[in-house]
């Protein structure tokens, strides 16, 4: 059962993480429970369906296609958060400005969280099928139900409870930073999902390393410590990257960063512009 | 958004084409009764190289190292394989993450 446990943590972790950054990111936004409750949902659905179709996976594209499907999974959540935090930037503000009014002015928010669901949809679908895989080969090597469903139990609650203590320190961010704080949270998974997919692309030799083992911090935190698992959701932490790594990583940092600030920016100079953005009229007296 | 849909349709196929034959040195492990046979490989320094993984069971395992960054699910009865390096001299665990208790390993790179 510990060692049940301790798989399902850390997998559970990972995607839990990254559901909590979402969740703050997505504050006052109406609806946000439901989105992310179907997110979790299609999650487990595909995670089931990926497992079940690994073998298959496995020898498309000459043997490289679990590579090649991981890399799809995490660059498309790439795509869906830079659009999320790019529209962040133009609409956050008023979104701030009406977390104090109450019922339809947080309405704004609804259309990019289906680009959210998505993120939170690949994240479970990700660590999910690994569970998959791994109870099927427990429950055959003949654990108990009890050794199963008790291990699985504490891993899903351990690394939920992770999850929520990330959500619920975040909510302590005062309103005034609340989103960018957020949305530099988004823009820092982002990086580190495409420096994992990096990673797939060259452990399938479908791109050139760009030198392997550019340092080597695992005698300070190694990847395989909770800590280094959690720093690699949170910032991409990589105890010892590849040159191609950091290429992905500071190519999707700036892109997301630049366009964020850029948008920002253009918002403080032409503070008039957001007036007809806004839903609800009544919330321009709240400026 | 459809054009993005057909770059990315474009570099997936052109990625699934690239995976082509190549000359790397090869290195063999064994995946029985849940323990890896050799336990032990010994690769060249600076070197890149593949690792094929024949799990022999009949459930699923994931070969995995945080020493050297490579994780890749090996379905029961069939082999994987994963590219490796350049590494740096040094030993570098690999293990199963379904079952680490028995399925531990590590390659000496001299």
């Amino acid at each position: 059962m510990p060692g049940v446990a301790l798989l399902v943590f850390r997998e559970v972790l990972e995607a839990a993480l990254i559901i909590s950054i979402v969740c703050a990111a997505t504050r006052g936004v109406d609806r946000r429970g439901l989105f992310v409750t179907v997110g979790i949902g299609l999650g487990i659905v595909g995670a089931l369906l990926v497992a079940m179709g690994a073998g298959l996976i496995a020898r498309i594209a000459h043997g490289s296609g679990q590579e090649i499907f991981d890399a799809c999974v995490l660059l498309a959540a790439v795509v869906m958060i830079g659009w999320h935090v790019v529209w962040m930037s133009k609409h956050g503000r008023e979104l701030a400005q009406k977390m104090g009014a109450i019922g339809s002015a947080v309405k704004a928010g609804s259309s990019s969280l289906t680009l959210l669901l998505v993120v939170v949809a690949l994240a479970v679908l990700r660590e999910g099928s690994e569970i998959v895989l791994f109870l099927y080969g427990m429950a055959v090597g003949g654990i108990g139900a009890t050794g199963l469903i008790g291990g699985t139990a504490l891993g899903v609650g351990g690394g939920a409870l992770l999850g929520f203590a990330l959500y619920f320190g975040l909510l302590r961010v005062p309103m005034k930073h609340f989103f960018n704080v957020t949305n530099w949270m988004l823009v820092l998974l982002a990086a580190g999902l495409a420096s994992t997919a990096a990673r797939f692309l060259i452990q399938g030799n479908l791109l050139p390393s760009w030198g392997t083992q550019l340092w080597n911090t695992s005698w300070l935190l190694s990847n395989g410590s909770v800590a280094g698992k959690t720093l690699g959701i949170l910032i991409g932490y990589d105890a010892s990257p590849a040159g191609m790594q950091i290429v992905f990583y500071v190519t999707t940092l700036l892109l997301l960063g630049v366009s964020m600030q850029r948008l920002n920016s253009a918002k403080s100079a032409y503070p008039s512009r957001d007036h007809s953005l806004a839903p609800n009229g009544t919330s321009e007296t709240l400026r | 958004m459809k054009r993005l849909l057909i770059i990315a349709t474009a570099v997936v196929l052109a990625l699934a084409g690239m995976a082509f034959a190549d000359n790397l040195p090869e290195y063999q492990l064994v995946l029985k009764d849940h323990v890896y046979q050799p336990s032990e490989l010994k690769v060249p320094a600076g070197t890149k190289f593949k690792i094929t993984v024949h799990n022999e069971d009949a459930t699923p395992e994931e070969f995995e190292s945080t020493d050297f960054n490579r994780e890749k699910i090996v379905p029961p009865n069939s082999s994987i394989t994963v590219y490796v390096g350049p590494l740096n001299a040094g030993n570098y665990g690999f293990f199963g993450d379904f079952h680490q208790n028995t399925a531990k390993g590590r390659l000496i790179v001299e």
